[in-house]
This record gives structure tokens, sequence and C-alpha cells, in this order.
């Protein structure tokens, strides 16, 4: 089941060597927001070392990926229905918002699709 | 050992369109109606080998795949060091009729994805009657830019994994992962800028909208086929170019995305023979 709290993504992550390996280049903080709820996700070579809602507006991130909730329970379903399946699916309908320094997050997109999809249900 | 060859032949040959000339890779297999297959911007022709292998099909059609200019095994021209690519609407239509004039193909079904889709559309608009009839696969006549084409081709970000992971959008959940990676692979292997090269025509200069109810589907049958899945020609845009296109035929291919050649061939071959048997039956 997955958690809209990002509960366990870390675990997650970090036991999946393929996802890990392509995300070894990654060092870096940034922002998933979940409705109103931001969350601060900090990567290591590819393995999520921190995850932390955000509270002051102080700390940041490199780039945020923000969607209602309702977008994201949907975008974490076992098969999701079309529109929310993929991030740039979710993008290409307006469903989400992206912003901030875009280039890491272009250099490494897959990575960062299949992290945000490892909260989907198995 | 007993090798067990698939019934592909691959051929090159050169083709001169308007003042260029062109080293092309071209696929075929089978005998009967021409059936020429039109890859995906940023791939190449072997999106199409299910078509290629499957005997259902070859033993009623010549299918035939190429790979467009600056694609796959196809060369780019001479002096293309010096050029940036840029496909559009006159010199994709001067590539396609080009090679059926050079084959002396008599009036081929032309099955075309994503661009290739849009391009059959405006092929047919020019001179319907040349052909005997067109599928154009996630083809609509009025499309939307959702991302910076310029992130396709800098030196800080590598091509091939971009272009891939922007293409995964719109490969369906339910297809199958090896053909959900296979398709992937082969946006990994493009010329860099050429995907960016190729979407130029499918984003920015291939819009037919004004225009595409001027097809006459009485000398030259169309087939829209979109995949439910698929969020660049969606269902919805699709539908709305067959309102636009008299007498055109929109068929919804549930459980689908972008590619339904490649990443589920078996599922496509459901959506796909009943529109073959009503070509040969007409």
């Amino acid at each position: 089941m997955y958690h809209l709290e990002l509960t366990g993504l870390d675990s997650l992550v970090n036991a999946d060597p393929a996802l890990v390996h392509r995300g070894r280049w990654v060092d870096l903080t940034f922002i998933l927001g979940v409705g109103d709820i931001d969350y601060l996700i900090t990567i290591q070579q590819g393995k999520i070392i921190k995850i932390s809602q955000r509270k002051l507006q102080t700390t940041t991130g490199c780039f945020s990926i923000r969607a209602e909730a309702s977008s994201w329970r949907k975008h974490w379903q076992k098969i999701p229905q079309r529109d929310y399946h993929d991030i740039f699916a979710m993008l290409a309908k307006g469903l989400i918002k992206i912003d901030g320094d875009l280039l890491p997050l272009m250099q490494n997109l897959q990575y960062f699709k299949d992290l945000i999809s490892k909260n989907r249900e198995s | 050992m007993d090798i067990e060859f698939e019934p592909i032949t691959g051929k090159y040959f050169t083709l001169d369109v308007a003042d260029k000339s062109y080293r092309i890779y071209m696929e075929e297999s089978g005998a009967g109606i021409p059936l020429l297959c039109l890859h995906t911007a940023g791939s190449d022709a072997r999106q199409f080998r299910h078509i290629l292998c499957d005997k259902d099909i070859t033993s009623q059609f010549r299918v035939i795949a190429f790979d467009m200019p600056w694609h796959g095994k196809s060369n780019p021209p001479e002096n293309f060091q010096t050029t940036e690519y840029k496909l559009t609407v006159d010199g994709y239509k001067s590539v396609v009729t080009s090679f059926i004039t050079a084959l002396g193909l008599d009036k081929p079904v032309v099955m075309g994805c994503s661009m290739g889709g849009r391009i059959v559309c405006h092929l047919a608009l020019e001179n319907p009657s040349h052909y005997r009839a067109m599928i154009a696969l996630e083809g609509a006549d009025n499309l939307s830019p959702y991302y910076d084409l310029d992130w396709l081709h800098r030196p800080d970000v590598h091509g091939g994994e971009i272009q891939a992971a922007f293409v995964s959008s719109q490969v369906a959940p339910q297809s199958p992962s090896h053909f959900r990676h296979e398709t992937l692979w082969h946006y990994m292997q493009g010329g860099p800028g050429i995907f960016k090269g190729d979407l130029h025509f499918y984003w920015l200069d291939g819009d037919f909208d004004k225009v595409s109810g001027k097809i006459d589907t009485s000398l030259c049958p169309i087939y829209l086929m979109s995949g439910e899945y698929d969020c660049s020609c969606t269902p919805e845009r699709m539908f709305a170019t067959a309102h636009r296109i008299r007498g055109s035929k929109p068929i919804l291919m549930e459980g689908m995305g972008h590619f339904p050649m490649s990443e589920n061939p078996a599922l496509f071959k459901q959506y796909l023979m009943p529109v073959l048997k009503d070509i040969v039956d007409r």
C-alpha cells in the first residue's frame, strides 16, 4: 500500500540496486509536494538518506515536483489510469507542476520517475 | 545448430530526394498489397519487426519498413556535419513519395506511427488516389507541446537517456516489460539532435487541422488508431481529428500507448487485423 507521507519510500528505493546504480551520480535534495505538504528528499549517490517534511521556507531543494494528493493517489495505484501513469503524462495533462533548477532532473529523468513511482502499490 | 532465421530481408540503396542523396536501409517481408510502414520520431524501422514477421500479414501484404534519412542504419546526406537536422512537412513528404516511386510501389497502404501517422494524412490530402488506404497510428491533426525541445540536444544532458525517459511516459503500464524497454532502447540510439529535429515537424510544423477536412476518404480510406495511454496523440485528439476528416474511422486501442507495433505487438494485432481485412475486402 502506498503512503502519502512517503513512509518507507527510502527503504524501497535503497533496496533496488538497479535504481541506485542508475542514480549513482545524483547528490542533491529535491522537493516532492503532496497537496499542501512539501517533502524534502535528500539523495546521495542514488540512495535516499533523508525524507523530511518541509517546515521553513528557507529550507529548500534544487527543484520541485508538486501535485494534488488526489493525483498522487492515482499515480501510485498498481495500474494507474491514463494521464496519471507517469509524471510526464501528468505534466502533459497539467496535473503536476515542476520548478527550480531542472538540469539535474533532466540529466536523471528516468531515475526520478522510477524513484517517485517506487511508492506505487506492489 | 539449426538457426531459425526471421523472414525479414534487409537491403541498402541510394535514394535521391530533391538535390540530396541518401544511403537508405530498408527491410521487407511477404508478398501482395504493398504495406509501407513509417516509424516514429527519433526511432527507426525496427519498431515494425513484429509486423514483418507475422505470416497472417505477410501472406497478404508486401510489408516494407525503412529507416528515414538520419535514422537507424540510413545515412544523413553528405556535409551533414555543417547543418542542423530539422524535419518539415514538405521534406518528409518528399522522402516518402521518393521512396514509393523508387520502389515502384503501386497504390500502397501506408501505415505510419506518431510523426508517421501525421504524414500519411498530409500525403492523403495531397494525392488521395495514389494510395489504397492510410493507417495513422497515434497521428492527430493538432497537437500541443508539453516540454521544451532544447532539452533533447545539449552537451550537459545525455540525448539517448533523456529521449527514452521522455517517451517512457507514452508507453502503457500494461505493456510487457521487455517490449517497453526494447522500444525505449531504440530511442537511446538516435543521433544527436535527431529526435529534436523530428519533433519540429511533429509539434511545430505538422498541424493540419485547418485543412484535414479536405481529405477525400472516398478516394483514400483513413483509419485513425490511438492508444488509451498516449499522452501526446490522446484519444480525445484522435476523435477530434476523425470528426474533421469526414469518413475516417477512429479506433481506440485500450491498454495501449504511443508505440502499438513495438510496445505490445500481440494486443496491436487484435486491433490491426480487422483494419487490414477491411482494406483487403474493399
